[in-house]
């Protein structure tokens, strides 16, 4: 059966660590780092990298435009 | 399959518009004007009219849009964006002409320019960005901030019996001939992101249709000026702005999409 699996790439120096991706990621995917930015913000990461399925959801309503998103259908 | 086998560019399904300069955006963190500002340059670089395409940015903090939209941008002052908006598109009918405002701009200094552009359905499309409170001067009450709501000049809540009730300009806007399409939507979820994009898109489109003003209001948080985090602020305002501000189209046309 075929699987979608997804991946985020979050620019660490656009990012503010505002956490809204984080409480709108359905899988609960993100998590903000334990190292902060040149500005000194904690920024977002893939805690949970796995379980990404490309949604979009994180990349669409973060404020900064600092996700991007891949997805890919993998065959098993 | 691993991470950095998925992060391939054939993979890619979504990125930052190619249309915003890569300028930081001056806005606090979680702003929902960011997501604003983001949405309308993805608008604009789908329907390809980034060359014909001009904005006019408000005096609020959403002031420095020339400094992240790579298409042109007039700088209007305080409150008279619809007008300058009015002037270009008389020059230049063929231009896609926006103005981005926040509420004090819109809703107060700007009232009267923003009711006579829309009356006269000047073939524009005005984004409204209504966060209850002039964010930039350090969230101060606006003609828009909801009753009993705390501000720093209402700092035991908005008392309609001495300081009046907030204004609707949108309910206002929909009621005058001119303006063919106005709504009121949001960008605390995704979804609520999906339909503001919509709307977007059509304000953008009715510009070709030529059938006069376009109205988008997008409720907001403004969490510095309400002194909560993001993600209480977003609660917060789904709680208490929400119901004052319900979210929904107010006025469609027949034939728009
Ligand atoms: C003529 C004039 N009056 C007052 C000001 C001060 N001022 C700057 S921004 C602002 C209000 C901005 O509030 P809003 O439009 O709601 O935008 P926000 O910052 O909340 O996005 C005011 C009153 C000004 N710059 N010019
Ligand atoms: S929404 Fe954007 S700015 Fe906020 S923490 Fe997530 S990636 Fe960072
Ligand atoms: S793409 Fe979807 S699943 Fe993946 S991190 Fe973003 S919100 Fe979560
Ligand atoms: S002051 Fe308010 S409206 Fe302005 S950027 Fe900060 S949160 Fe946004």
């Amino acid at each position: 059966m075929a699987k979608i699996r997804g991946a985020i790439v979050v620019d660490a120096e656009r990012c503010k660590g505002c956490s809204v991706c984080v409480a709108n990621c359905p899988q609960q995917v993100i998590a903000l780092g334990k190292t902060v930015n040149s500005k000194g913000y904690y920024y977002a990461e893939m805690a949970f990298a796995d379980k990404c399925t490309g949604c979009v959801n994180c990349a669409i309503i973060c404020p900064d435009g600092a996700i991007s998103v891949y997805r890919v259908k993998v065959e098993n | 399959m691993e991470v950095q086998e998925i992060i391939n560019e054939k993979n890619l399904v979504y990125q930052p518009s190619k249309l915003l300069t890569g300028a930081a955006f001056n806005f606090c963190p979680g702003c929902g004007h960011g997501t604003v500002v983001r949405l309308v340059m993805e608008v604009v670089e789908e329907m390809d009219i980034q060359s014909d395409v001009i904005g006019i940015s408000p005096v609020g903090c959403s002031v420095l849009l020339y400094d992240f939209y790579n298409i042109d941008v007039i700088q209007a002052a305080h409150g008279r964006a619809t007008a300058v908006a009015t002037g270009l598109k008389r020059v230049l009918p063929d231009k896609f002409v926006f103005t981005y405002q926040g509420d004090g701009d819109l809703a107060a200094i700007g009232t009267g320019e923003t009711i006579h552009a829309c009356n006269r359905g000047e073939n524009i499309t005005v984004i409204y960005v209504n966060n209850g409170t002039y964010g930039m001067t350090g969230g101060q009450m606006a003609p828009t901030t909801i009753p009993g709501m705390k501000t720093s000049t209402s700092p035991r809540g908005r008392d309609v019996a001495t300081m009046g009730h907030p204004l609707r300009i949108t309910d206002i806007v929909a009621s005058l001939d001119g303006a063919c399409y106005v709504t009121r939507q949001a960008v605390h979820t995704p979804a609520a992101v999906r339909k503001t994009k919509r709307a977007l898109r059509t304000a953008f489109e009715n510009q070709k249709l030529k059938r006069g003003t376009s109205f988008v209001e997008v409720v907001c948080s403004c969490h510095s000026g309400w002194k909560m985090t993001p993600l209480q602020s977003n609660r917060w305002m789904e709680e208490n702005m929400f119901p004052y501000y319900p979210l929904g189209d107010l006025k469609v046309m027949n034939g728009q999409t």
